[in-house]
C-alpha cells in the first residue's frame, strides 16, 4: 500500500537524535572543549570566522564542535547566528600600517624597513608528518623576538612614492561602505563591495580561480609584493561622543599583490594592486583574495575580459559557501513534481519518434 | 528637539502593532481603492493621523529618509526619535513623504519615481486627507481590482488626478500613494488606473 | 528548549524588526509593481540557502500570532522539508498551523499550488529557487535588467519557438514562462505548468521569495497572469489518462508513484490535503 512520506516529523527529530550521538562519537573518549578547539584548531577557528564574517573565536570553536569539523557547516552555523546580532555602527577602517606584526615577508624587496619576518608558517617545516606529536610532547618556548614586533611603513606605499604603483585614493566622497549583508549586490558592483564579497568567500573557489589566473586563464603577473599578519586595532565613533574609541583586538592576514599592468591611454605603464584581508592567520586565503581581486579590475583597466576570474558578477555571484552548499544540497529535497512533469514530456517524446516523427516537429 | 513630544510613545507593542499595520498597508496596496482600517493609535502630535503615525512606526527607519510637506519640528522630532529617519531636504531625496495639504501638495512627479531598471527605488507618499468614501468617486481600476472601485478623496484638485494618470503611464517608474483619514487608508499604487 | 513553545532567546517570527521592516518595504513595492523582482537584503537564514530561504523570510515578515499557516512541498503537508518549515514557524511565533488549504491565512509552499481554490484574504507565498525567467538565455544581471526595463522578451519568444521547430510544441512543463499584467515576464517558480493557470485572476495575494538570489516578487489578487504561447501553438496543461487511485479526481496533478519491485505504477493527487478532503467526503456519503 502507497503511504505519502508521513511520518516526515518522528524522521527528523529521530534524525537529530543520531547526529547528536555521532556528534559525540565513543562516549568513552573525553568530549572535545571549545577551548580546545580555540588553542590547538586556531587555523580552523579564522577560517570559519572569515567566511561567518564574524570575530568571535569562541563561537567559531563551537560552530566546528556542532559541524564536527565540517568547515562549510560551520560557517553557515555562524552566519545563521550572525543574521540575529543587531549593527550596531560601522567601525574606522583598521591600520594595517599600524599592525602589531607576527609575520611578515615581501617577495618584491630582499630587506624592508622593519624587516623580513618569518613568523610561525607552515612554509618551511618539511611536511613530514610528526609522529611525536601523536603521542602529544612538551612544547619548548619559542624566542621572544618574534612576538610584539614595532608597526612598520608598508611596501605599497614606499613603492608609491615613485610613482610606479598605480595611487588608490579612496573616493572623495568616501561615505560609511556599503554593506552587502543588508543590501543585496547589484552589479557592477564597486570596488568596496567586490572586496567585502571576497573576504567571506570560499577559500577553495577563491583558491582556484586564484591559480587559474597564474595559469594563464586571466594572467595579471602577480608578485607578492607584502603579506602581514598582526593585530590590528578596531575603533568606532559612536555619535553621542563624536570622537574614537578603541573596542578591541582583531588579527588579520593582509595580502598587497603587486601586478605588471602595461599602461593604457591615459594611464602610464606602471604596477598595480591586488589586495585581500582575511580573519585570523589565512595567509592562502588573503593571497588568492588578492590574485582574484586584481584580475577582476581588467574592465577597469581596460584590459580584455575572457576568463571567468576576470567577470565579476561571475565570481561576486558563485563565491560564497553558504549560498552553494545550499543550492547544491538543494537538489536533495523532493523534486517529485517537477520531475513527473518531465516524465510526461519525455514519455511523449519517445512516443512520438518511435512513431516515425522523428525529431521533424513541423509535421503537426 | 522638542523633547516632550519626540518623547510621548510610539506604538504600544512594536512587534505585534507593526506586523498589523504592515498587513492593512499590504491589503490596501492589494486592493487599491478600498478603504481599510489601520489598527493602531500611537499618540503621536496632532498633525499626524493616526493611521500616519502608525504606518511611519511601523515601517520606516533610518534606511528611509521622509519629506516632511509643512517641516513640521513637531513630527520630524518624533519619527525621529522613533524610527531613527533622516528627514529629506528636498521631495526627490525622500523614500517616504507626509502631506498634510492636499491643496498646496507637489504633483508625484516631483518625488523620486525610480529608474526604468530598479522601479522599486521611488517614493510612497503618504497623504492626510479631510475624508475617504467608497460610495463614489473617480473609478478605479487594474491589478487588485475583480470589478472597478470608486474611491471619492475631499480636497484633493481635479488636477491631481491627472498627475496621477500621468504616474500610472509611466509604468513601471512612479509613486506610490496612501491616502490617510483618521484611522483609515486607501491605497493607489501606480497600477492603478483612474478614470475621472 | 520546549519544542511545542516559541523559541526563547529569538524575536517573534526570528527576523529583527529592523530586518522585518526591510522586507515589508520591499513586499509594498512588489505589490505596486506586479511581476518585478524588488531586490532585498536577504538573510541568512537557519535553513540552508535553497531550502525556501526566501518564502521564510517572507513568511516571517508578513505573519502574525492570529495567522493559521499551512506548509507544503510537492503539494504535500508531510514531506520533510515541508515540517521542517512548519516547525520553525510553530516554535518561532507560536501560530496555528493547518494542513487545510482552506483553513489557512498564509499558505507557504515550494512546486505547487493547491488544487483548492483560493481566497480572498490568503495570501500564498512561494519558495522561488531561481527568480529570472530569462537566466537561461542571459546569465548577466545587469543585462537581463535592461530587458525586463524594456520589456524586451524576444529571446524568451525565440527559445519557445525553437521548441515547437523541433518537438511540435513547447518541451517546457514547469516553471513555464508567464507575463505578468501585460508587463513583466516573470517565473512562477518550479510548478507544473498545470497550475499556471491558477496564478491567473487568483483572489489571494501572491508572494514570491527567493533567498540566495534575494529577490522578492508579488501577483497582488485579481491580475491577469498570462503563459507565453502562439497563436497557432496555445498554452495547454498537462493532462493524465489516469485518476487518482485513492480519491478518485480527474482534475488534480498526479504523481506517479513506483509500488513494487516489478515496477508496477500507481498515480495519486501530488496535493495530500485535496486527496484526504475528497476520500473523507467520500467516506461521509457512505456513511
Amino acid at each position: 500500500m502507497y503511504v505519502a512520506v508521513k511520518g516526515g516529523e518522528q524522521a527528523i527529530l529521530n534524525s537529530w537524535r543520531l547526529l547528536a550521538e555521532q556528534r559525540r562519537g565513543d562516549a568513552g573518549i573525553p568530549e572535545i572543549t571549545l577551548t580546545q578547539i580555540r588553542e590547538q584548531l586556531g587555523l580552523a577557528v579564522d577560517r570559519v570566522m572569515a567566511e561567518g564574517s564574524l570575530y568571535d573565536p569562541e563561537l567559531a570553536a563551537l560552530a566546528i564542535k556542532q559541524a564536527q569539523g565540517d568547515m562549510v557547516e560551520a560557517v553557515f552555523l555562524l552566519r545563521a547566528y550572525r543574521t540575529t546580532l543587531p549593527r550596531l555602527a560601522a567601525s574606522l577602517p583598521i591600520d594595517t600600517s599600524a599592525m602589531s606584526l607576527q609575520r611578515r615577508i615581501s617577495a618584491t624587496f630582499k630587506d624592508v624597513p622593519g624587516g623580513q619576518v618569518l613568523g610561525a608558517t607552515y612554509d618551511y617545516t618539511q611536511r613530514l608528518l610528526d609522529f611525536e606529536l601523536s603521542n602529544g610532547a612538551p612544547v619548548a618556548p619559542a624566542p621572544a623576538a618574534a612576538n610584539a614586533l614595532p608597526a612598520a611603513a608598508d611596501i605599497a606605499t614606499l613603492m608609491n612614492a615613485e610613482g610606479l604603483l598605480a595611487e588608490e585614493s579612496p573616493p572623495a566622497d568616501d561615505a560609511e561602505p556599503p554593506d552587502l549583508t543588508r543590501d543585496p549586490l547589484t552589479y557592477p558592483a564597486g570596488r568596496a563591495l567586490q572586496l567585502q564579497n571576497l573576504a567571506r568567500g570560499d577559500e577553495g573557489f577563491l583558491l582556484a580561480l586564484g591559480y587559474a589566473t597564474q595559469r594563464g586563464y586571466g594572467h595579471t603577473h602577480p608578485f607578492a609584493g607584502e603579506i602581514r599578519q598582526g593585530a590590528v586595532i578596531v575603533e568606532v565613533v559612536p555619535e553621542e561622543l563624536g570622537f574614537a574609541i578603541e573596542i578591541g583586538e582583531i588579527t588579520v592576514s593582509e595580502c598587497q599583490m603587486i601586478n605588471q599592468f602595461a599602461g593604457s591611454a591615459t594611464e602610464p605603464p606602471q604596477f598595480t594592486r591586488g589586495y585581500g584581508l582575511a580573519f585570523g592567520a589565512s595567509e592562502r586565503k588573503a593571497m588568492a583574495m588578492a590574485l582574484v581581486d586584481r584580475s577582476l579590475r581588467a574592465g577597469e583597466l581596460g584590459e580584455a575580459v575572457t576568463s571567468p576570474s576576470q567577470m565579476q558578477e561571475f565570481v561576486l555571484s558563485h563565491s560564497d559557501n553558504v549560498e552553494a552548499s545550499g543550492f547544491v544540497q538543494h537538489l536533495k529535497l523532493p523534486h517529485y513534481v517537477d520531475f513527473q512533469s518531465e516524465l510526461e514530456l519525455l514519455r511523449k517524446l519517445r512516443a512520438r519518434h518511435f512513431a516515425g516523427a522523428g525529431t521533424d516537429g513541423a509535421a503537426t | 528637539m522638542d523633547t516632550a513630544n519626540a518623547l510621548t510613545p510610539g506604538l504600544d507593542n512594536p512587534v505585534y502593532d507593526s506586523i498589523k499595520v504592515f498587513r492593512a498597508v499590504a491589503d490596501a496596496m492589494a486592493h487599491p481603492g478600498v478603504i481599510r482600517h489601520v489598527q493602531a493609535r500611537p499618540p503621536a502630535p496632532a498633525q499626524l493621523m493616526p493611521a500616519a503615525a502608525a504606518i511611519c512606526l511601523s515601517l520606516l527607519d533610518f534606511e528611509t529618509p521622509l519629506w516632511l510637506q509643512h517641516g513640521q519640528p513637531a513630527v520630524g522630532d518624533y519619527l525621529k526619535f522613533h524610527c531613527g529617519c533622516p528627514l529629506a531636504p528636498q521631495p526627490r531625496a525622500a523614500a517616504f513623504a507626509l502631506i498634510t495639504d492636499t491643496v498646496s501638495m507637489p504633483g508625484p512627479s516631483v518625488f523620486n519615481t525610480g529608474d526604468p531598471e530598479y522601479p522599486d527605488r521611488s517614493a510612497t507618499l503618504l497623504v492626510q486627507v479631510a475624508s475617504l468614501s467608497n460610495a463614489s468617486g473617480v473609478r478605479l481600476g487594474g491589478p487588485g481590482l475583480r470589478e472597478p472601485v470608486y474611491l471619492d478623496v475631499a480636497g484633493i484638485p481635479a488636477a491631481y488626478w491627472r498627475e496621477l494618470q500621468a504616474n500610472h503611464a509611466s509604468f513601471p517608474c512612479g509613486v506610490d500613494v496612501v491616502f490617510v483619514w483618521g484611522e483609515r487608508i486607501a491605497a493607489l499604487p501606480r497600477t492603478t488606473v483612474v478614470t475621472c | 528548549m520546549n519544542e511545542n513553545s516559541r523559541a526563547g532567546g529569538y524575536n517573534f517570527a526570528y527576523l529583527d524588526e529592523h530586518t522585518k521592516r526591510m522586507i515589508r518595504r520591499a513586499i509594498l513595492k512588489a505589490i505596486a509593481i506586479p511581476g518585478y523582482q524588488v531586490p532585498f537584503g536577504s538573510r541568512e537564514m537557519p535553513l540552508p540557502y535553497g531550502w525556501g530561504t526566501g518564502g521564510i523570510q517572507v513568511t516571517a515578515a508578513v505573519i502574525g500570532p492570529a495567522d493559521v499557516l499551512k506548509v507544503i512541498d510537492q503539494g504535500s503537508d508531510d514531506t520533510t522539508n515541508a515540517v521542517n518549515i512548519r516547525r520553525f514557524f510553530v516554535r518561532t511565533t507560536g501560530v496555528r498551523v493547518t494542513g487545510r488549504a482552506s483553513d489557512a491565512t498564509i499558505i507557504q509552499t515550494r512546486h505547487r499550488i493547491p488544487e483548492t481554490p483560493l481566497r480572498e484574504g490568503q495570501i500564498i507565498v512561494y519558495q522561488v529557487p531561481i527568480p529570472e525567467m530569462l537566466r537561461w538565455l542571459e546569465p548577466r544581471e545587469a543585462e537581463t535588467r535592461k530587458m525586463h526595463a524594456l520589456s524586451e522578451y524576444g529571446a524568451m519568444h525565440v527559445k519557445l519557438y525553437e521548441d515547437i521547430a523541433r518537438y511540435g510544441h513547447i518541451a517546457t512543463t514547469y516553471d513555464y514562462p508567464v507575463i505578468v499584467n501585460e508587463h513583466y515576464l516573470m517565473r512562477p517558480s518550479p510548478i507544473p505548468k498545470f497550475d499556471n493557470p491558477k496564478l491567473h485572476m487568483n483572489p489571494a495575494l501572491q508572494l514570491f521569495g527567493a533567498g540566495r538570489e534575494k529577490r522578492i516578487y508579488a501577483v497582488p489578487p485579481y491580475t491577469a497572469v498570462r503563459s507565453l504561447d502562439f497563436e497557432d501553438h496555445p498554452f495547454e496543461i498537462q493532462r493524465w489518462q489516469h485518476a487518482c487511485e485513492l480519491c478518485g479526481a480527474a482534475d488534480s496533478f498526479l504523481d506517479e508513484v513506483i509500488i513494487d519491485n516489478e515496477g508496477a505504477r500507481m498515480f495519486v493527487c501530488s496535493d495530500s490535503d485535496y486527496c484526504t478532503q475528497r476520500r473523507d467526503a467520500h467516506r461521509r456519503a457512505v456513511a
